[in-house]
C-alpha cells in the first residue's frame, strides 16, 4: 500500500503518516514470524508452535533466543519515535528520521546477508554467541513487513525535507520501485554477470574480460566478406533490427487499418494480431518447418509447379526472421493501436484546413506524432528477437545468435559460465545502444494529443497510397497467420503431425482426460500443469501491470536525480535471455536471506520484473499524449497526486492497461527458458512440460495441449477486453468519408 | 473463559502438530521421457507410501540447476539421462554415494559405479547408431549406409545431420566413439570427412532423428532409442548399427550431495536399478537395453549380442581434460 499522499509538507501530517508506519513496523517485529515457518505463512501453522525459536517473532528471537543482533531493528523503530516527538524543528526531524530508517533497513538487509545457515561469514570474533553459531534461515513475513515500514518512513521523511516536490505519494512509490527492482534484477543478475570477470577456478580477474569480450567468436564480420560465417553478436543485431522495423511496419499497418478504415472484418483481424503471441515456444516454428521445409507442404507445391529442387531454405536467417514477425508483431500492435488512436482529429483538421492532402496529413502531422508509439513498439521487438530462444533453435539451422550460444554455454556438454556471462554482456551492449538511440530519435518534442479539449472525433482518413500500403502489408500476412493456425490446429487432430494425417482425438483425451464416476477424476497428464500455469498467470499479469504502469507514471510524470538509468534498468530483466535470468534467480534465491527456490512466489516474481518493461514501454506511449495539463487541472481542483494518478491518468490508459496485463498473462504462460530452472516437483509450468513432450518427439500432445492453451489464453483476452472496455477519448470515433454517413447530433 | 482459552489453545496445537507429521518425503529431478518418469514414480509412491514429487528437466539443466543449487539443494535424487553430466556432477563433489546393492547389475552398469565412487549407478544403455529416411533414400537413389566410412560417400551430400559436440552429448559420444574405434588422427579424419555431407550441426542431440522422420534430411546421428520411438510412431526410418562397432551411453541415477531425505533417497535409487522396476519400460515405449540382468528386455531393444559394440571407456573420455582437448580440435578440424 503506497502511504497516504499530501501535495503539501505538513509536519503533522507527516507526523501521522509515519505513525501509520511505526506501528506497521511493531507489528512486524513483535507478531509476526521473523523468519521462514514450514508450511508457508498463510498455512498458520506457525501460530501453533509461535514459542519455537523457528517460528517465533523477531522480539522472541531477541528476548528468548538470545539472538541479541536482531536488537537492531528495533532500535531503529524507536529511534524514529523519539525522533518525531522530540526534535521540534521540522526539517531537523525530518532528516533525523530519514537517517535513522536508512540505518534500520541497511542493518536489517546485512546481518540477513551476513549470518547466514552456516553462521557468521564475517565478523565471526564479534558474533561469537552460539545462536549466530547456529545460523539463520531465509527471512520471513516479520521482516518483510518490518522492511516495508521502514522503506515507506523513509521516503515519508524524505518528501517532508522537500524532495520530490514534498509529494509523499510520489517520493514512496520511487522508493518501492526502486527497492524492488534492485532486490529483483540487480541482485540476481550480478550474481551472474560477476563471472565474465572471474578466471576459470573462480579468481577474480578483470582484465580477462576485454580479450574475451572483443572476440572474433562474437563480433566476427566474415560473412560481410563471404569468407566464413558471422559472430553471433552480428548475426544478432542484424536479425534484431530486421524484426524491429518488420515488425513495428506490421503493427503499424494494422493499427492504421483498425483506425482509420472502414474494413468490414475488423474483429477477426482482431483476433489474427493477437494470436500469435498467445502461442507456446517451438510451436511456431513447427508449423513453418511443416509448411516450408524441405518436405514441407507449400514447398513441395511449389516444387511440383516449378520443377525446383526442394531445399532447406527455411533453415537460417530466413526462417528466424519469419517466425519472429509472427511471433512479436502482434506486440507492436498492441502498443501502437493505443498511439494511433489517441492521436487527436483537432491537429490533422487544422493541417486539412490548412490545405494539406491526406498524405501530408499523414506523413507531417500523424507519422510525427505517432514517434513514441514506433519507437517503443521497436525497441521492444529489437529486444524480444535478441532474447528469444525458441525460434532460432528449431529454425536457425547454422546461423548462430546470442540467446542460444548463451544457453548453450550454461547446460551445454561444456558448460562455460564465464563465456555466457560475457555474452550476455555482449546482449546488454545491444540493448543500451537501442535504447539511447530511440531516446534520441523520440528527443525531448512534446507528443500531447489527448488534452481535455473537445474535438470532432474524426479521423483524417488515409490517402490512398498509404492505404493500399496498409492493405498489401496487413492484409497477406493476417491471411498468412490464419494459415499457420490452422495448421497447428488441424496438427492436434491428427495422429502424426505432417506424416500420418488420420483423425483422432487421442491427443486430447491423453492430456486432457476426465474421468466420470462416482467422484469424477482429472486423469489427464497436463491438469497439473494447466492449473498451476492459470494459478500463476493470473497472480502475476495484474502485479506486473502495476508494476510497469507505475514506474511508466514515474518517468513521464515525474522528475528526479537519475531517471534515466532507473529508466534503463528497468529494461534490463527484459532484454537478458530467460536462461540467464534463470540461473541467476537460483544463485541469488536458493539461500538466505532471501530463500524462494522451489515455491511457486518465484515464479511470480520472475514474471512480474521480466514482463514489466512491456507495461512500462506502453505506458510511456500512451503516457506522452496525455496532456499535462489534465494532472494540472486535477491538482488545482484539490486532488493530490495518487488521486490523479488513479482518477484522471488510469482511466486513459485503458488500452496500455490492456497491452500490460494481456502481455503480463500470456507471457507467464507461454515464456520457457527462465521458468524452466525455476520449475519444481510441485510448481510445474505448461511450457516446461510441452519442451519436455517435444524433447522426447511427442509431438501430438505438446500441440494438443499448446491448442488448448491458446484457446484459454484467447477466452481470457476477451474477457479482459469486456472488463475493461474501451476507453472514450471523444464522444465518437470514426474515420472520415467511410460507407456510413456519420451521425450528428444527440438522440433527441 | 480461561479455561475455553486453554481448550481452544489445545485444539489448535494438536491440529497444527498433526499437520507437522506429514510423510516421508521425496523430490526428485527426472531426465528420462516423461512417461517413464511419470510410470515409476507413480509405482514407486505406490509400494512405498513416500510422498514423490517429480519433474522432468534435461540433464544440461539440471547440472546448471545442481551446481547452482549446491549447499542447499532442493532436489534430492537426479534419475536417467546420459550418464557423462552424472559423471560430472558425481566428480565435483554434487552428488554422494548411495551405497546400494548393486550386484545383480550387468558389467557396464557396475562399471559406472566404481568409475565415480559409486555416486552414480548405471541405468540403462543406449546405443549410438545411424537412422535414415527410407523414403528420401528411394527417391534421391541414394544406398543405404551400413558402416560410418559409407557416410564419407558424395550420394550423400547434404543429407546427413548430427548435433554439434560442444552442446549434445549425443554428439560427444560419437566423436568419442569414432576416436576410439579409428584411433584419433583417423577418426577426426572421418569426422571432417562426414563433415563435408552434414547439412547442419544442430544444438540438441535427438534433433537430427526428428528431422531425418520427417524427412528434413535423409541421414541422422544419435541414440537409437530415439530413433526406434520415432519409428514406432510410424515414419519411414530405419536404423543402422555401424560395421566398424559403435559406442554407447549409460544413463545414471545419482543422489545429490546435502539431500534432506537421505534415506527415502536410497530406496528410490534401490528402487530404480530392481528388476521389478526396469522391466515396466517397454509398457511406456523405453527401448533401452535396462542395465538389472534380471529384468525382463524389450522386444524392441537394439540386442547387444548382435551388435558390435566397443569397449567404451568412460574413465577417460569422460574426462573434463580429454572432453576439452577433443572438442578444440573438433573445432578446428571438423566445424565448417
Amino acid at each position: 500500500m503506497p502511504p497516504s499522499a499530501y501535495n503539501f509538507t505538513g509536519h503533522n501530517i507527516m507526523k501521522r503518516t509515519v505513525i501509520h508506519w511505526l506501528i506497521v513496523g511493531f507489528v512486524g517485529f513483535f507478531l509476526l514470524p521473523w523468519y521462514m515457518v514450514d508450511g508457508g505463512f498463510f498455512s498458520l501453522a506457525w501460530l501453533g508452535a509461535f514459542g519455537e525459536q523457528g517460528n517465533g517473532s523477531g522480539a522472541m528471537q531477541v528476548f528468548s533466543h538470545g539472538r541479541s543482533w536482531l536488537l537492531g531493528p528495533l532500535l531503529a523503530l524507536i529511534g524514529v519515535f523519539i525522533a518525531l516527538f522530540v526534535v521540534k524543528n521540522s526539517v531537523k526531524s525530518a532528516k533525523t528520521i530519514a537517517a535513522i530508517s536508512a540505518a534500520g533497513i541497511i542493518y536489517t538487509a546485512l546481518q540477513g546477508l551476513i549470518i547466514v545457515r552456516a553462521g557468521p561469514r564475517l565478523f565471526s570474533g564479534l558474533l561469537e554467541g552460539s545462536a549466530a553459531q547456529a545460523g539463520q534461515i531465509g527471512f520471513g513475513t516479520g521482516v518483510l513487513v518490518l522492511l516495508i515500514a521502514l522503506l515507506f518512513i523513509l521516503t515519508t521523511s524524505f518528501s517532508a525535507m522537500g524532495k520530490g516536490r514534498g509529494d509523499a505519494f510520489v517520493v514512496g512509490l520511487i522508493g518501492l520501485i526502486i527497492s524492488l527492482v534492485s532486490i529483483f534484477v540487480f541482485f540476481p543478475v550480478a550474481h551472474i554477470l560477476i563471472s565474465a570477470f572471474q578466471s576459470s577456478d573462480g579468481q577474480f580477474s578483470p582484465l580477462l574480460f576485454f580479450p574475451r569480450f572483443f572476440s572474433s567468436d562474437i563480433w566476427g564480420l566474415g560473412c560481410l566478406t563471404f569468407s566464413g560465417s558471422c559472430g553471433p553478436a552480428i548475426n544478432s543485431l542484424f536479425l534484431a533490427v530486421m524484426t524491429g522495423a518488420g515488425s513495428t511496419m506490421l503493427g503499424l499497418s494494422f493499427a492504421l487499418i483498425f483506425t482509420r478504415t472502414g474494413f468490414v472484418a475488423k474483429p477477426l483481424l482482431r483476433v489474427l494480431t493477437i494470436i500469435p503471441i498467445i502461442t507456446p515456444p517451438f510451436v511456431i516454428g513447427l508449423a513453418l518447418i511443416l509448411l516450408f521445409g524441405r518436405t514441407g507442404a507449400a514447398t513441395s507445391v511449389f516444387a511440383d509447379l516449378f520443377g525446383a529442387e526442394k531445399t532447406r531454405w527455411i533453415y537460417g536467417f530466413q526462417g528466424v526472421y519469419i517466425a519472429q514477425l509472427l511471433s512479436f508483431t502482434p506486440i507492436a500492435f498492441l502498443v501502437l493501436i493505443g498511439v494511433v488512436e489517441g492521436v487527436s482529429p483537432s491537429m490533422e483538421e487544422a493541417s486539412q484546413t490548412l490545405d494539406a492532402n491526406r498524405w501530408q496529413t499523414f506523413r507531417y502531422v500523424s507519422l510525427p506524432l505517432m514517434r513514441p508509439g514506433l519507437a517503443n513498439a521497436f525497441l521492444l521487438g529489437f529486444i524480444e528477437s535478441l532474447a528469444d530462444f525458441g525460434n532460432p533453435l528449431v529454425l536457425g539451422g547454422n546461423f548462430s545468435v546470442l540467446s542460444t550460444e548463451i544457453y548453450f554455454s550454461i547446460v551445454g556438454a561444456v558448460a562455460n559460465p564465464s563465456r555466457a556471462a560475457t555474452l550476455a554482456i555482449a546482449l546488454l551492449t545491444l540493448t543500451l545502444g537501442a535504447f539511447l538511440l530511440q531516446r534520441k530519435w523520440i528527443g525531448k518534442k512534446s507528443y500531447a494529443t489527448v488534452t481535455g479539449k473537445a474535438d470532432s472525433g474524426r479521423h483524417a482518413a488515409l490517402s490512398r497510397g498509404v492505404k493500399t500500403a496498409c492493405y498489401m502489408t496487413a492484409l497477406p500476412w493476417a491471411a498468412f497467420t490464419a494459415l499457420v493456425y490452422s495448421m497447428i490446429i488441424a496438427g492436434s487432430f491428427v495422429r502424426l503431425w505432417g506424416y500420418n494425417n488420420s483423425f483422432t482425438f487421442d491427443h486430447y483425451i491423453r492430456a486432457f482426460g476426465i474421468k466420470f464416476g462416482e467422484t469424477w477424476r482429472f486423469t489427464g497428464v497436463a491438469w497439473d500443469s494447466y492449473f498451476t500455469t492459470l494459478t500463476i498467470a493470473s497472480i502475476a499479469a495484474p502485479l506486473t501491470a502495476f508494476v510497469g504502469l507505475a514506474t511508466a507514471y514515474l518517468l513521464v510524470r515525474q522528475n528526479f536525480a537519475g531517471k534515466s538509468w532507473f529508466e534503463f534498468s528497468t529494461m534490463l530483466s527484459f532484454a537478458i535471455p530467460g536462461t540467464v535470468i534463470g540461473v541467476s534467480y537460483i544463485l541469488a534465491f536458493n539461500f538466505p536471506p532471501i530463500e524462494l527456490t522451489g515455491t511457486s512466489i518465484i515464479l511470480i516474481i520472475v514474471f512480474v520484473f521480466r514482463n514489466m518493461p512491456v507495461g512500462v514501454r506502453g505506458g510511456i506511449a500512451a503516457m506522452s499524449q496525455l496532456d499535462k495539463s489534465l494532472d494540472e487541472a486535477s491538482i488545482t481542483l484539490g486532488a493530490n497526486s495518487y488521486t490523479t494518478a488513479r482518477r484522471v491518468i488510469a482511466p486513459l490508459l485503458g488500452p496500455a492497461l490492456i497491452a500490460a496485463l494481456t502481455y503480463s498473462f500470456v507471457r507467464a504462460i507461454t515464456s520457457v527458458s527462465a521458468v524452466i530452472f525455476l520449475v519444481s516437483a510441485k510448481h510445474n509450468m505448461a511450457t516446461a512440460f510441452i519442451v519436455g513432450r517435444v524433447e522426447n518427439g511427442d509431438f501430438g500432445l505438446a500441440i494438443a495441449y499448446s491448442a488448448v492453451l491458446i484457446v484459454t489464453m484467447l477466452a481470457a483476452i476477451i474477457l479482459l477486453q469486456l472488463l475493461i472496455g474501451k476507453r472514450r477519448l471523444r464522444r465518437d470515433d470514426r474515420v472520415e468519408n467511410t460507407a456510413k454517413p456519420p451521425v450528428t447530433g444527440e438522440k433527441a | 473463559m480461561k479455561k475455553r482459552y486453554v481448550i481452544g489453545a489445545a485444539v489448535m496445537a494438536a491440529v497444527f502438530s498433526a499437520q507437522q507429521l506429514a510423510a516421508e518425503e521425496l523430490s526428485i529431478v527426472c531426465s528420462n521421457e516423461q512417461d517413464w518418469c511419470d510410470l515409476m514414480t507413480g509405482a514407486f509412491a505406490e509400494k512405498t507410501g513416500i510422498d514423490v514429487s517429480m519433474v522432468r528437466k534435461s540433464t544440461g539443466e539440471t547440472l546448471a540447476q545442481v551446481r547452482a543449487e549446491a549447499g542447499n539443494p532442493k532436489i534430492d535424487v537426479w534419475w536417467g539421462g546420459t550418464g557423462d553430466p552424472h559423471l560430472i556432477a558425481a566428480a565435483e563433489g554434487l552428488t554422494q554415494a548411495s551405497g546400494v546393492d548393486t550386484s545383480e547389475l550387468l558389467g557396464w552398469a557396475q562399471k559406472m559405479s566404481e568409475i565415480s565412487d559409486g555416486r552414480t549407478i548405471g541405468i540403462h544403455l543406449g546405443v549410438l547408431g545411424v537412422a535414415y529416411n527410407s523414403e528420401i533414400l528411394a527417391e534421391k537413389g541414394i544406398t543405404p549406409p551400413a558402416c560410418w566410412k559409407d557416410l564419407t560417400d558424395a550420394s550423400f551430400a547434404g543429407e546427413i545431420q548430427v548435433a554439434n559436440p560442444n552442446s549434445s552429448g549425443t554428439a560427444y559420444t560419437e566423436l568419442a566413439t569414432l576416436v576410439q574405434v579409428f584411433g584419433e588422427d583417423a577418426g577426426f579424419k572421418l569426422l571432417a570427412e562426414i563433415g563435408k555431407n552434414v547439412n547442419q550441426y544442430t544444438k540438441s542431440g535427438s534433433a537430427p532423428s526428428k528431422a531425418a522422420a520427417r524427412g528434413e534430411t535423409g541421414v541422422s546421428i544419435g541414440f537409437q532409442h530415439d530413433m526406434v520411438k520415432l519409428k514406432k510412431a510410424g515414419f519411414p526410418l530405419e536404423i543402422v548399427s555401424p560395421c566398424e562397432g559403435t559406442g554407447y551411453e549409460v544413463g545414471g541415477v545419482s543422489i545429490i550431495t546435502g539431500s534432506k531425505n537421505l534415506d527415502a533417497a536410497k530406496k528410490f535409487v534401490a528402487f530404480a536399478i530392481s528388476a521389478e522396476a526396469q522391466s515396466l519400460g517397454p509398457q511406456v515405449g523405453v527401448y533401452n537395453v535396462p542395465s538389472n540382468s534380471k529384468a525382463v528386455m524389450p522386444a524392441e531393444a537394439p540386442d547387444p549380442s548382435t551388435i558390435k559394440l566397443i569397449d567404451y571407456d568412460f574413465a577417460t573420455y569422460g574426462s573434463s581434460a580429454t572432453r576439452e582437448r577433443l572438442l578444440k580440435r573438433w573445432d578446428a578440424e571438423v566445424k565448417k
